[in-house]
């Protein structure tokens, strides 16, 4: 079942990422990120990260594709002819991305086993479970505190100073994108 | 365990990102490309996440916070470029002095 819904979810990723990078209109392209998105929210989900379901969903699929939205529109684009690059240019990119896609997907024979194996490096130790305590805390964090206290525990200890530089980078891109995008200076 | 799987989605979608960004040439397409990019890191960091523990979901969260950071900067500058040029086309995009 979980299987399943992963494949379904998975296939409607990957299918409306190659609508969006294939649709001539932008807007076009911008509602098939948004599905690719949406579609990304439900993996998360399934990979135990709800936190960053519901964030994906408001944030990504949300507020950053609104903004896109609103500069196509406020560009008025959309009434010019396919800007797809000509064979010559495309069709090496299309090898490049076929090869990289290969050499990635290798990835795929990575199993939660052999990375603990990496991790150790002794062929005893290779139970996922013993190697990694944080899944297992992580779990029992959630069950205790619920999804948002599991998130916001580390957050705000661990990651803390992070997390307040954060706070100073979107001041930068807010005053940055005002200055650059204002008429005359 | 979906990791493998999840694993092999991300490449996936790297690659289409990837692929976007090279055939394309309206600076909006490009740039969302680029998004696709980071959502496809965010699926991998995700996947490790439930094999290793907090960390990586924490990480996502940063990620996701530069992605707008720089999703507004990014079209601003956009926005200043096609005032000059009046066109978001990249191929008509090439002085560095403007």
């Amino acid at each position: 079942m979980l299987l399943a819904l992963f494949s379904f979810l998975s296939a409607v990723a990957i299918a409306a990422a190659l609508m969006c990078i294939t649709r001539k209109n932008p807007v076009a392209c911008a509602i098939w990120l948004v599905v690719t998105m949406a579609s990304l929210a439900g993996l998360f989900l399934l990979l135990g990260s709800e936190f960053l379901a519901v964030i994906q969903v408001l944030v990504y699929a949300g507020a950053i594709m609104v903004l896109f939205i609103f500069v196509i529109m406020l560009l008025n684009l959309g009434t010019e002819s396919s800007d797809i690059a000509r064979p010559a240019v495309w069709i090496p990119g299309v090898v490049l991305a076929v090869v990289l896609a290969v050499e990635l997907v290798t990835l795929r024979l990575y199993s939660p086993e052999r990375l603990a194996y990496e991790f150790t490096r002794t062929a005893q130790l290779t139970d996922p479970a013993q190697v990694f305590p944080g899944a297992a805390a992580a779990r029992d964090a959630s069950l205790q505190h619920g999804v948002l206290g599991a998130v916001a525990e580390p957050l705000f200890t661990q990651w803390l100073i992070p997390f307040e530089l954060t706070s100073v980078l979107l001041l930068a891109a807010i005053v940055g994108a005002v200055v650059v995008a204002k008429r005359k200076v | 365990m979906l990791l493998g799987p999840a694993l092999a989605v991300s490449a996936i979608l790297f690659a289409i990102g990837v692929l976007g960004v090279l055939i394309r040439r309206n600076a909006i397409v490009v740039f969302m490309c680029v998004e696709l990019m980071l959502n496809a890191v965010n699926l991998t960091l995700v996947a490790f996440a439930n094999v290793h523990g907090m960390s990586g979901q924490i990480i996502v969260f940063f990620v996701m916070t530069v992605a707008a950071a720089e999703a507004a900067v990014g079209l601003a500058i956009i926005i200043a470029i096609f005032r000059h040029v009046r066109s978001v086309d990249l191929t008509n995009i090439n002085l560095l002095k403007g």
